[in-house]
């Protein structure tokens, strides 16, 4: 296999971006990452959508958006894996360059979620769990991770207060970040405080609807050399698993075992250990998740990620700063874009380039994607040369 | 709901009728064709216990839209004896009330109907012992 | 010998009182209590309907029969509140229990009288050698318009009577039917709320066909009502089936294990069938029972029970009616009433 490093990334304000489509952002994006990278053509491309037929009524990405990129007729295929499509697009880009089928690629992510009522994208987003088992029975989203939240406060003690923790924490990040949709910052008290949407999480604990799209250009080592002007990141793990897609039927609801298995993949490949990742972007779409999340990825010991982050291991200026680009939380979730958009921030850490919230020393960064409420993962480990 | 895709779980939604892997006695919920742990292809129909306990719940206060009647309601993970995991609906309660560990009975209840001209969906809910 | 091999009663646990919906409307609640003696009905959740309770009230009924249901050979649904204006009720109840595909079904219609029609047509099924068993329901999610004397009754509940020939444990010693067309009481196609002739449903309606069926009956077997020990009959309300009794030459003791209706309301198909089962409850072998019911439109059917030593064996293998009736109630307030039983109008 070849060393695959990153050349290029792009990515604009997200939000709710009324006068812009699909094409548009996505294109803007990817405009962004091929001048970023330098390169004036590209060999492949995938891109991570979860839903566009049900946000859009827009399927055939491949093609529209080959087309309005203006590089028909390369190759180009849609990848979707719920929320973690954008994850999943990087890794399938990730094997075209490594295995030597195509040199130069950009992986993108995008999703427009603001065309339909937010019933709309309740219905979209929901169809990330079992359709038949799950949501006939009128669960939701934010209901599946609060039945995750009260099985981990029942068995490990977590308390509301560290769920608020990590929402304090992604918000105070993306206040420094000019590309977040939530940029404000928020105290525990505001969290606690805000409208119950699934018993325990509140509004305050969720993720927003985004529209927004990201990308990154791939290409071999050797190439990276000749043409990459900034500090060369290259991806050295990358691991993918599943789950069961009902959460009731896993054996421990605590646990996201896909990460748990994604990221021992990715740690093998890269020779590295959770002690050795210096930060981390992770799919908080809800404060549980990332409390979970960092116990999956073995930041901390099953059980502790409440408390851990209570006492900031995961703070900006913590032993593991995670999310510092303001996670889905703060930064927004257009959910096909999320896991490209967290390799953006990676890289932008490891480059030096993160401005007001860039983690000193840097070396070692590790993404952490995820679909549907753990059914799919995708861990990434990238370094700077 | 399509017609056909409801129909098409009636022995599931109506009576809980599951598979048995005759290779490792594993019962899966809805039937499957391969067993997941021992690869065995040969089930025998089962119907699921009634009654089991609660593993974790919710209270789902910002439904999906054809829920918003019936809102707000409570969700759980029920265990159903003999091991098999389901998540329903849990009615009859007091949404305060609710504890994991509570026991729980199933009930045939009205899932949604889709409007006042559409099919009406049934299925099963729980209800706390 | 035919007669019930199981049987079962389902309510919901939702109650409004007479109180709350007088409060509404600003009428006096007091004359509803005395003058129709009711105090409160119970109201059926929103995910609640006929089918559901039917099929409750019939997996209770099945742990009393302890039968396999691959032998019910009919599978009939009386009520006037099926969810569906075409589609049967019976073929969701029949699925739920798991008597498909080799089952006859059908959905039954005849005002408050539907559920005693499926129990006399599945008795003479069984009696015929047609079948083993036969299940007959009679239920109901009756709708009373607001405002109107209705509603301070109409309620929901079902009964669930399985019917065989073997293992009784009450025997049919007699059925007796007496009909005529008295439009006393309508609801036509494509409207919400029924209709009714106000005072012509006593006299000329309800007292006649139940008189009529009651003295039929008891003629036909030669009886006297000192010969029973209970005696259910229809129940719009409370006083009218204590007043049908009184003329009958019933004494208040017969009548009160079977009425239900000051507590829960009148459930329509279910109403006498239910409080049938209130009496099994309490029932011991020997004891004749007299069940007379009424639909308007009109007609009454009657049955002579006889029960059997096998009564006390499954009494309690299932909840019983009155404490179904009794125990965990919820009380709800006349707009929570309303929402649950669609009586706001909402944005399409």
């Amino acid at each position: 296999m070849r060393e695959v490093a990153i050349i290029g990334v792009g990515m604009n304000k997200w939000g709710e971006l009324w006068y812009k489509s699909l094409r548009d952002i996505f294109t803007e994006s990817a405009l962004l990452a091929i001048d970023d990278a330098g390169v004036d053509h590209i060999d492949s491309m995938y891109v991570g959508c979860m839903s566009s037929g049900l946000f859009v009524g827009q399927e055939h990405l491949s093609s529209l958006l080959a087309d309005y990129l203006g590089v028909c007729p390369i190759p180009s295929a849609r990848i979707e894996s719920a929320c973690a499509s954008g994850g999943l697009a990087l890794r399938i880009g990730f094997l075209d360059v490594a295995s030597g089928a195509s040199d130069i690629v950009l992986v993108g992510g995008v999703e427009k979620m603001t065309d339909v009522p937010v019933e709309g994208a309740t219905f979209a987003l929901s169809t990330a769990a079992d359709q038949e088992y799950e949501v006939y029975s009128g669960i939701t989203f934010p209901g599946l991770y609060a039945m995750m939240a009260q099985a981990h406060m029942h068995k490990y003690g977590t308390t509301r207060e560290q769920l608020a923790q990590v929402a304090v924490k992604n918000h105070h990040n993306g206040s420094m970040n000019p590309l977040a949709q939530f940029p404000q910052k928020v105290t525990v008290e505001n969290v606690i405080n805000s409208v119950m949407i699934a018993d325990p999480l509140r509004i305050l604990d969720c993720s927003p609807i985004t529209d927004g799209a990201a990308a990154v250009i791939l290409c071999p080592m050797d190439i990276a050399k000749k043409i990459c002007k900034k500090p060369l990141v290259k991806i050295t793990g990358s691991g993918n698993a599943t789950d069961t897609i009902a959460l009731h039927s896993r054996e421990d609801i605590t646990e996201i075992r896909s990460t748990k298995v994604a990221a021992e993949k990715a740690y093998k490949m890269a020779d590295k250990k959770p002690e050795d990742i210096d930060l981390a972007e992770v799919h908080d779409c809800f404060t549980i998740a990332e409390i979970c999340v960092i116990e999956a990825l073995g930041f901390v010991e099953k059980g502790k990620g409440g408390k851990a982050t209570e006492g900031g291991l995961t703070a900006l200026d913590g032993k593991i700063p995670v999310n510092t680009s303001g996670g889905l939380k703060s930064k927004g979730h257009p959910v096909g874009a999320t896991g490209i958009a967290q390799v953006c921030e990676i890289v932008k850490q490891l480059r030096g380039e993160a401005n007001d919230r860039q983690v000193k020393n840097a070396k070692v960064g590790l993404t952490q994607n995820m679909g549907g409420s753990g059914g799919s993962s995708v861990v990434h480990i990238m370094e700077v040369v | 709901m399509p017609a056909p895709k409801y129909w098409r779980e009636i022995p599931q939604r109506y009576r809980l009728e599951g598979a048995k892997c005759k290779g490792c006695g594993q019962v899966y919920f809805p039937p499957r064709l391969i067993c997941s742990s021992c690869k065995s292809r040969e089930f025998e129909m089962v119907n699921l216990q009634r009654e089991g306990e609660l593993l974790t719940y919710t209270i789902i206060r910002v439904p999906p839209s054809q829920f918003t009647d019936q809102s707000p309601y409570a969700i759980g993970i029920v265990e159903l004896d003999r091991g098999v995991k389901i998540l329903s609906q849990i009615v009859d309660c007091d949404l305060d009330k609710l504890e994991i560990g509570q026991r729980m009975r199933i009930e045939f209840r009205k899932i949604y109907s889709e409007g006042e001209a559409g099919i009406i969906c049934y299925g099963y809910k729980c209800v706390p012992v | 010998m035919v007669g019930i091999v199981g049987y079962g009663a389902y309510i919901p646990k939702n109650r409004i009182k007479v109180e709350e919906i007088a409060k509404v409307w600003g009428t006096d609640a007091n004359s509803y209590k005395k003058g129709l003696f009711v105090e409160e009905k119970s109201v059926p959740s929103p995910d609640q309907d006929t089918i559901t309770m039917s099929v409750e009230a019939t997996l209770y009924a099945l742990k009393r029969a302890q039968i396999d249901p691959k032998k019910i050979g009919a599978v009939y649904v009386g009520s006037e509140s099926h969810p569906y204006a075409v589609k049967p009720s019976g073929t969701v109840l029949a699925e739920a229990i798991g008597a498909t595909p080799d089952v006859h079904c059908a959905d039954f219609e005849f005002a408050c009288k539907a559920g005693s029609e499926a129990m006399f047509v599945c008795l003479e099924l069984v009696r015929s050698g047609s079948m083993e068993y036969g299940l007959a329901v009679g239920a109901d999610t009756s709708q009373g318009a607001p405002g109107d004397a209705l509603e301070y009754t109409a309620a929901a509940g079902a009964a669930s009577f399985i019917m065989g020939k073997d293992n009784l444990l009450a025997e049919a010693i007699e059925t007796y039917s007496y009909m005529t067309d008295t439009p006393d009481f309508w609801r036509r196609e494509y409207q919400y709320y029924p209709r009714h002739a106000s005072r012509f449903t006593g006299e000329p309606a309800y007292f006649k066909h139940i008189i009529g069926a009651a003295k039929g009956i008891l003629k036909k077997v030669k009886l006297e009502p000192k010969d029973f020990k209970y005696a259910v009959f229809h129940q719009p309300n409370g006083k009218f089936p204590l007043k049908v009794g009184k003329i009958l030459g019933f004494k208040r003791e017969q009548l009160d294990t079977g009425l239900l209706c000051p507590w829960m309301g009148n459930t329509y198909s279910g109403s006498s069938p239910m409080g049938l089962t209130a009496i099994l409850d309490e029932a011991k072998p020997d004891d004749l029972i007299l069940m007379v019911s009424y639909g308007s439109g009109a007609g009454s059917d009657a049955f002579i029970w006889k029960v059997t030593p096998k009564i006390s064996e499954v009494q309690n293998k299932a909840p019983k009616t009155k404490d179904i009736l009794n125990n965990n109630k919820t009380y709800i307030d006349y707009g929570t009433y309303a929402k649950y039983r669609g009586k706001i109008r909402k944005a399409e």
